[in-house]
């Protein structure tokens, strides 16, 4: 594989098959635990250590697991550091990032996110591409939460990783309920979908030209 | 294309439509904006001059707000200005927002108007929902407590009456400064406290543009004159309200609570039956579409201020039926002239 090659592999999961604002995949957490900026980070850092070891993991065994099986061979895999993650965080992490991720957490297990790249890639790619593809995959929903999360917090409570930003700001409390999340990651969607309408149409300019 | 036949008068070849309409976006929309004059000049008059604040400050944002977007959209900026539409919609979303709404509501909500619920959606003519209405339910959400409780009093003489009235009603006679309501629907009222001259010329607390019924009753039948709104639309929505306002049992029993005119008049359903549910984007297109909507919006309107925990329910109610445009308009498909009904 050439330097070019494994670059690609990483770097498609942040814009080109960005898992929420393209793939549309993972939409559940991603409108439920987005409030702050905290539970982005935390939520999509445990999806991303998951996503990575899951993909190592299944594509070593990828020899042995008959196809018949696989997916439930995936699911004692990705079972397996969920709950390695659910304890450390339980250890490590402050109370009240806990409480607010919640369920969600345990919910990864069932995340289409993993189980599509473990499904997809890991089980017909080497180790080592697996992991890069998980990393990728796995930052670019890190950040597009980070994004959702972010501009959330900012409108609808003022304030960023619990720092009041502005001392005259009223916040818009729609922003940190349910329909403030439909509303910002709508409106991503639609910047990315336009961003990419107008790749296409300056690459069919080119090519017009070109011609 | 014209040919001239040798000796004869030139025949004219066109394709279809060959007869034309002088109607124009613009046109129809600056009429709205004069019909809505009527209920501005009222506010101002009851509610005094920071309502002018409000509604010039939703104007000024809608403006700025459709020059950025068509500036992005490589539209003409200007065009878009002139058509009006920005300003109606504006205008009404002024008309929704409370008398004493601090300056950031009328900013955000009118941001969201246009830039959200109008263009993210395509722009004119695309929107799924009525704008302002969308706004006003968004800021409803956003702010609730400067939106739903946070009032100024009307200013007007006749007010104080209506005050001392309300004073009178603290619990064992002891006076209270000032009730400050977001609509006399608010099912707390325990007595009838507006009769029906005041809900005419508007002296009531609710928001800017809805109280006075009789210059809202004005700029609805001058556009109806001027055949910008079909009188069916509202007369049918009126009179599903007031004909269930009669029949419906409510779960809070106040004493207007089956009084069909109170229902009428109090609240924003003048506002709304003349200049929302009569809005073309949102709502359908056949007379049969139009009927199915305004009674849908007055059954539900009925609904949510008889069982829901909210007074009022016009805006939500006409939000709703615009959810159900699409579908209406489907059912509603007139045949095409020529060809076989389905059955």
């Amino acid at each position: 594989m050439s330097e070019q090659s494994n670059w690609k592999e990483f770097s498609k999961g942040l814009f080109k098959y960005n898992a929420l604002f393209v793939l549309v995949l993972g939409i559940c957490p991603s409108l439920a635990v987005t409030t702050s900026l905290k539970n982005g980070v935390s939520m999509g850092g445990a999806a991303t250590f998951v996503l990575v070891s899951s993909n190592f993991i299944v594509s070593i065994i990828r020899p042995y697991v008959p196809r018949e099986i696989r997916i439930p061979c995936f699911i004692v895999v990705i079972a397996s550091f969920v709950t390695i993650v659910e304890l450390m965080m339980k250890a490590y992490l402050p109370t009240e990032v806990n409480a607010s991720l919640g369920i969600f957490i345990p919910l990864i297990v069932v995340n289409c996110i993993i189980l599509y790249r473990a499904e997809s890639f890991a089980y017909k790619n080497k180790p080592f591409v697996s992991i890069l593809d998980g990393a990728g995959i796995g930052l670019g929903w890190t950040l597009s939460l980070c994004l959702v999360s972010g501009i959330r917090e900012m409108f609808g409570a003022g304030t960023l990783f619990g720092l009041k930003l502005s001392g005259h700001y009223e916040p818009a409390s729609i922003m940190i309920m349910a329909p403030g999340a439909f509303i910002v990651t709508g409106l991503l969607m639609g910047l990315f979908n336009w961003r990419k309408q107008r790749k296409s149409e300056k690459s069919m300019k080119v090519y017009m030209k070109n011609d | 294309m014209t040919n001239n036949p040798p000796g004869g008068t030139p025949l004219i070849v066109s394709s279809s439509p060959h007869m034309r309409d002088d109607d124009s976006i613009s046109r129809i929309m600056w009429t709205v904006v004069l019909s809505l004059l009527p209920a501005g000049i009222a506010a101002i008059f009851v509610f005094g001059y920071y309502t002018l604040f409000v509604i010039g400050l939703c104007c000024f944002t809608a403006i700025v707000t459709e020059i950025v977007v068509s500036l992005l959209k490589k539209q003409a900026a200007f065009a878009m200005i002139k058509d009006g539409s920005a300003i109606v919609t504006a205008v009404l979303l002024a008309y929704t927002l409370p008398p004493g709404a601090p300056w950031y509501i009328p900013v955000v909500g009118s941001f969201f108007a246009i830039a959200v619920v109008k263009h993210s959606f395509g722009g004119l003519g695309n929107n799924i929902w009525n704008p302002a209405l969308a706004a006003r339910a968004f800021l409803q959400v956003a702010y609730p407590v400067a939106v739903n409780s946070d009032w100024r009093f009307f200013s007007d003489p006749g007010a104080a009456n209506v005050l001392k009235n309300i004073a009178r009603i603290g619990e064992n006679g002891s006076l209270i400064d000032a009730v400050t309501r977001a609509t006399p629907l608010a099912k707390e009222t325990g007595a009838e406290l507006y009769n029906f001259s005041q809900l005419l010329i508007g002296s009531v607390p609710g928001c800017i543009g809805e109280t006075s019924a009789i210059a809202l009753l004005a700029g609805g039948l001058y556009l109806m004159y001027k055949k910008c709104i079909k009188w069916y639309v509202p007369v049918t929505y009126l009179s599903t309200v007031f004909v269930l306002s009669i029949f419906l049992p409510p779960r809070t029993v106040t004493p207007w609570a089956n009084n069909p005119f109170y229902h009428l008049f109090a609240g924003g359903l003048f506002l709304g039956a003349f200049f929302m549910a009569t809005d073309m984007v949102t709502t359908p297109l056949t007379k049969k579409g139009m009927i199915i909507f305004s009674v849908g919006a007055g059954l539900l309107t009925i609904l949510i201020r008889f069982y829901s925990g909210y007074p009022e329910g016009v805006c939500y109610s006409i939000l709703i039926m615009n959810t159900a445009t699409p579908l209406i308009d489907r059912f509603t498909k007139p045949r095409l002239y020529g060809s076989k009904s389905k059955k």
